[in-house]
């Protein structure tokens, strides 16, 4: 399998190590504040379907946010693990 | 605002921390909407008295980053530059200090007194969190206390502190004049994110332990059904049902009740005591002014109960799942699932759905969601057209023009949401907390229905007893008119606007109805009633179905569905938009679509010759 690039790859289940976040500021900022920083570790909890929002965990906090924001954060592909 | 001896206190926290809660517990009910110049949204305030020293408190809107771009951010910066303040207390959620800590970093760049409470302690420690406070107090240079304001614990040390604080800085104040307003607040925030970063996690080594492992089942055992794909919809679904008709099953009949009990006090109290002055003076007073306060008092079970129910949904994490669950078809419309939330409770009343929305911080979406929620088929009208269609439809047919008045609700809210979603766009990207779920306890969400009953009251009343008397003058005057009757202000006013309603079925009687249902849909009846010199149900029947036809009486019931549900809900549109222009907006907007509507509608049934059809 190829190993996600983004953060809207992950498969549910799955960590990651965030690598960067190539979003507006708007958006950088609010992910950040929410703790999708630049070397945290998140979990892929669930996606919903029709390409609805997804299910995240970083830290000791949980959050949804859309598809096409998640594929603003880039993911180190040497920390992918199931 | 302060000055005159008394302090100034910011309450200052991240969304999802329980600050309303905190502010709630440490002012009591005293609590009441404060006049900030300059600012777009309300923010609630109260006189304390912390040991001797009194205060004002003041509950800032919950942000992430004082940096931050959405709406509340920037409001709670302008609050900052504008306002002397002696004393920040910033709220942040203990099991979550991995970020939240952040906020009050900045809040030590802007060299601002603080006291800082860590909320939600019992949860952290459930989750298997500790924190050294004195480690985190000497670190941060300022006091730590850990409470749960909730189940009101530490609430005594937070005061203490908060209360020790602030004589410090009063006295430190007194040697070298007064503490200003934050200058520069760009520029003392300057210093880097990476700066902040290492700080945050030098302090979490130094204070805080975090579990290995997240520790809450519950939740994720809760999530793995309530967010299924497939379970999941049809629950909350299920779930929205019940909440509905729980609702409704009691508010319905407090609100018949307390006519009920009004209509009697009216009769029997008032109007004797009124008995000696002019019929005319009496009718105003009796039928304008105390039916327009009956008008207000009557949504105010309907709002306390909508809030108990809203505070379930919010309070226990639920709400943030909803949006999850409806995102994908949301999106699409510019909305989230919390609109779509407070879009279905509108079918029961309009009025407090769209106080609701003050759930959604982004005033685009905020904006959005008011006026898609005047579309809702509320019970009142429901009503209406449960009596219309018994008039002029067998009871199968009945059934389907009712169901086909629901489907024109639903299309009448997307086709608004298509439409106008560019205009109001959301700016706020949508990332949301999806917290772990939490019992509610009663006497918060008792407090906080209270509260909205309260502000609805305020905000509301004197725009709809107003809007009620002039409607009452309208069918009244001039002097000594058959109430309602063609020769009646509003009888002149149907007469004049038949060139716009004729083209749509509806003649001068029913556009006098119209005129009424625009203070209610609930005395649309009571118009009809009076304008056909009909008490009686059934006659009132037999008279309108002789003069209207049902083509003409599908026109006016759609008509009706999509045109200003009532008074009451452009008071809060008014209230809650605090703009006088989108108000009017809204207004428009919804009678243009309901022109619009009826006109295709008749149009085409007359042309088809549907108009001379039996249908009975």
């Amino acid at each position: 399998m190829r190993t996600p690039a983004h953060l809207a790859d992950l498969a549910p289940g799955q960590f990651a190590t965030i690598a960067a976040i190539e979003a507006h500021a708007g958006l950088r900022n609010r992910l950040e504040a929410l703790g999708l920083s630049r070397g945290q570790r998140v979990q892929m909890l669930r996606r919903a379907w029709l390409a609805g929002p997804l299910h995240v965990r970083v830290g000791m906090t949980e959050l949804m946010l859309r598809r096409a924001d998640a594929a603003r954060v880039s993911l180190d592909p040497w920390q992918v693990a199931a | 605002m302060a000055g005159g001896g008394v302090s100034t206190i910011a309450v200052l926290g991240m969304p999802n921390t329980g600050k309303s809660t905190l502010f709630n517990q440490l002012t009591g009910s005293h609590a009441h909407i404060g006049n900030w110049p300059g600012l777009t949204v309300d923010l609630m305030q109260a006189s304390v008295d912390l040991q001797g020293t009194p205060a004002q408190l003041v509950d800032l809107p919950g942000i992430y980053d004082l940096r931050g771009h959405s709406d509340d951010e920037a409001v709670v910066r302008r609050f900052l530059e504008s306002t002397r303040l002696d004393l920040v207390v910033v709220v942040l959620n203990a099991s979550q200090l991995d970020r939240q800590l952040r906020l009050v970093l900045q809040v030590r760049q802007l060299g601002l007194p603080a006291v800082l409470l860590l909320n939600m302690a019992d949860e952290a420690k459930r989750f298997g969190v500790s924190i050294d406070t004195a480690s985190l107090a000497q670190d941060l240079a300022m006091p730590v206390v850990l409470i749960s304001a909730k189940y009101r614990r530490g609430l005594g040390e937070a005061r203490h502190q908060m209360a020790k604080a602030l004589s410090q800085e009063l006295t430190l104040q007194g040697s070298d004049g007064v503490q200003a307003a934050v200058a520069n607040l760009e520029a003392c925030l300057a210093d880097g994110d990476d700066a902040l970063q290492l700080q945050i996690a030098q302090l979490l080594e130094s204070s805080v332990t975090l579990p290995p492992q997240w520790r809450d089942r519950l939740t994720r055992r809760l999530d793995a059904v309530l967010l299924h794909p497939l379970l999941g919809l049809p629950l909350f679904f299920l779930v929205m049902a019940l909440m509905f008709q729980a609702i409704y099953a009691v508010g319905v009949p407090v609100q018949e009740l307390l006519a009920t009990l009004l209509d009697r006090f009216g009769q029997g109290v008032i109007a004797p005591w009124i008995s000696s002055l002019p019929a005319f003076v009496q009718g105003f007073l009796l039928e304008g002014v105390y039916q327009g306060i009956g008008t207000v008092s009557a949504f105010l079970p309907v709002i306390f109960l909508f809030f108990l129910a809203m505070g379930v949904v919010e309070d226990s994490g639920y709400l943030s799942r909803a949006a999850y669950l409806m995102d994908a078809f949301m999106e699409r419309l510019g909305l989230d699932g919390r609109s779509f939330v407070l879009s279905l409770m509108g079918f029961g009343c309009n009025v407090p759905a769209i106080l609701g929305t003050r759930v959604m911080r982004d005033r685009g979406l905020r904006l959005l969601s008011m006026l898609i929620i005047p579309f809702s088929l509320c019970s009142a009208r429901l009503n209406v057209f449960l009596f219309m269609a018994s008039v002029f439809f067998a009871p199968r047919v009945g059934g389907l023009v009712i169901f086909g008045l629901y489907v024109m609700s639903f299309a009448a809210a997307i086709l608004t949401a298509l439409l106008f979603k560019g205009r109001f766009s959301s700016g706020e990207p949508l990332v949301l907390e999806l917290p772990p779920y939490r019992f509610p306890t009663l006497r918060q969400m008792v407090s906080r229905a209270w509260l909205e009953v309260r502000h609805f009251w305020f905000w509301a009343r004197r725009f709809i007893i107003f809007g009620v008397m002039a409607v009452w003058l309208l069918n009244n005057l001039p002097f000594g008119v058959e109430p309602a009757s063609a020769h009646s202000l509003s009888g002149e006013l149907g007469t004049a606007l038949m060139p716009l309603l004729g083209p749509i079925g509806i003649n001068p009687k029913l556009a006098v109805a119209l005129v009424f249902g625009f203070i209610a849909k609930e005395i649309v009846l009571g118009g009809l009633a009076v304008i056909y010199s009909q008490a009686n149900p059934v006659a009132l029947g037999h008279a309108l179905a002789l003069d209207v036809n049902w083509v003409q009486a599908v026109s006016f019931m759609l008509f009706t569905l999509l045109y200003t549900p009532c008074l009451s809900t452009v008071a809060v549109i008014r209230s809650e938009s605090k703009s006088a222009k989108f108000t009017w907006f809204s207004v428009l907007w919804s009678l243009a679509l309901a022109w619009l509507a009826s006109y295709v509608f008749y149009q085409l049934a007359m042309a088809l010759g549907w108009g001379g059809m039996a249908v009975r």
